[in-house]
């Protein structure tokens, strides 16, 4: 990150060319389990985003007071504070996010992404750059949860945008004109009559699985398309315990010495 | 001591880790190339959450008492991350045959979510301390299982003729479903056992 980028890019790089989840393979734990609609996928995005702009900001600003040897562990106090906070306020307000992300949202704190912008970039980088980076790479992971959310839900429940009002309660009753995402199958009594029928699979953990694997190999079409490297989990650079790690394996090594 | 063993089927079969939790899916798809890197790091993941809940369990009782629930998530990991420099420095120092076993995944384990979210899941479902304990172990079993099998499974794929587009992750996460899907096969097991 040695080049200095104006700010625009700082913000879009995030988005498609180093999406956090597709590109990067970061943070697919959240990613793979909360999916499981797309308002769901869109909270967690949501959450993500808010505690990642947060802790860039703090930590691009105490940059230079948190002496080098401790930076982790002060990396993951500043996440863990945010998490707190955005955890009492999804707690407060959107009670029926909180439960349907369960332990999830907690789980924030270790989820890479953040951990591995803040050691990659706001570590090193102005305040106003850091927080463009985590917008960036938050509206990224948010739209990567979307699709997934969208895919799945769709396919396996015939279903868009349900639960859309507990997520929007915050703003008051009948928001949208109370609308409610839609159930195809309940719309369409056709679809039965051609027995169709939902894929309950794809709410199934393994239906994450799989259309994780799908998404994946069509961002790796369409990158080799544009002569871009396919996504793999050769994420030394980004893993946040890179420096810390013995494991060193061939695809790590590979990717220092590219950087060198 | 029924319960125990629910336990312990729930976190090898039913609820594993991660085929159909999600947690610690980073050193499943990372570490899971090789069978003896496979076994090394479920064993180290078993030992750190253990450890790990037999010390925060404790805390979280204090905490509890003094209605700072609301700080577990910070204490919570700042504690395993102080646990896991502090058993590694002790395992370099006295358990030299140990450390170089299992001292290379330690680092990786700190931010694990596997780590984490047995501790949370402990407090969540209101285990006691014993049953937190056997929970966690059966947890970081099924993690090893899951790891183990599916370090044979790539074996197996690595030797395949697979579509270009495919080739990598996509095919490795499209076998991690299937392996989740066979799981499914084991739903209602504790139920239909009636252990619980």
């Amino acid at each position: 990150m040695a080049e200095k980028k104006s700010p625009g890019k700082e913000f879009s790089k995030g988005i498609i060319k180093q999406n956090p989840v597709l590109r990067l393979m970061l943070g697919t734990c959240a990613t793979l389990a909360v999916t499981t609609s797309l308002v769901n996928g869109f909270g967690m995005g949501l959450s993500v985003t808010v505690v990642l702009v947060c802790s860039n900001i703090v930590i691009s600003l105490l940059r230079k007071v948190i002496p080098n040897k401790v930076r982790i562990p002060a990396y993951i106090l500043v996440i863990a504070s945010f998490v707190t906070l955005v955890q009492m306020v999804v707690k407060a307000y959107v009670p029926a996010l909180d439960k349907s992300l369960g332990i999830f949202l907690p789980l924030i704190v270790v989820n890479c992404i953040i951990l591995g912008r803040a050691e990659a970039f706001a570590g090193k980088n102005s305040v106003l750059a850091s927080a463009l980076d985590g917008l960036g790479m938050g509206v990224g992971f948010t739209a990567a949860c979307c699709a997934m959310g969208i895919i799945r839900e769709l396919i396996g429940g015939g279903t868009f945008m349900t639960g859309l009002q507990s997520l929007l309660s915050v703003f008051g009753e009948h928001v949208l004109g109370g609308f409610d995402g839609v159930d195809f199958f309940a719309k369409f009594p056709i679809l039965e009559k051609i027995s169709l029928q939902p894929m309950t699979l794809f709410l199934l953990p393994s239906g994450g699985f799989f259309t994780f694997g799908i998404l994946i190999a069509i961002t790796n079409r369409i990158a080799e398309g544009k002569g871009e490297k396919k996504a793999e989990l050769r994420d030394c650079m980004h893993c946040p315990m890179a420096a810390a790690c013995g494991m060193q394996p061939e695809s790590c090594e590979e990717a220092k010495e590219e950087t060198a | 001591m029924k319960f125990y063993f629910a336990l312990l089927l729930m976190g090898l079969l039913t609820q594993n880790f991660i085929l159909s939790k999600f947690l610690g899916i980073c050193p499943f798809l990372g570490v899971s190339k090789k069978l003896n890197t496979a076994v090394g790091m479920s064993a180290a993941v078993i030992f750190v959450m253990v450890i790990a809940t037999a010390v925060t369990y404790p805390i979280n009782l204090l905490l509890e008492t003094n209605d700072l629930a609301y700080l577990q998530t910070i204490v919570f990991i700042l504690v395993i991350a102080a646990l896991v420099q502090f058993i590694e420095m002790i395992m370099k120092k006295y358990i030299k045959s140990l450390y170089n076993a299992l001292g290379i995944y330690l680092p990786l384990i700190t931010t694990n979510c596997a780590v984490l979210g047995v501790v949370l899941l402990n407090v969540d479902n209101g285990y006691n301390f014993p049953q937190s304990l056997v929970n966690s172990f059966a947890a970081g079993l099924g993690f090893g299982l899951a790891m183990v099998m599916f370090a044979g499974v790539r074996g197996r794929i690595e030797n395949n003729d697979i579509p270009k587009f495919l080739q990598g992750l996509p095919i490795t996460l499209i076998a991690a479903a299937l392996v989740s899907l066979s799981f499914l096969g084991f739903t209602g097991i504790v139920e239909g056992m009636g252990l619980i």
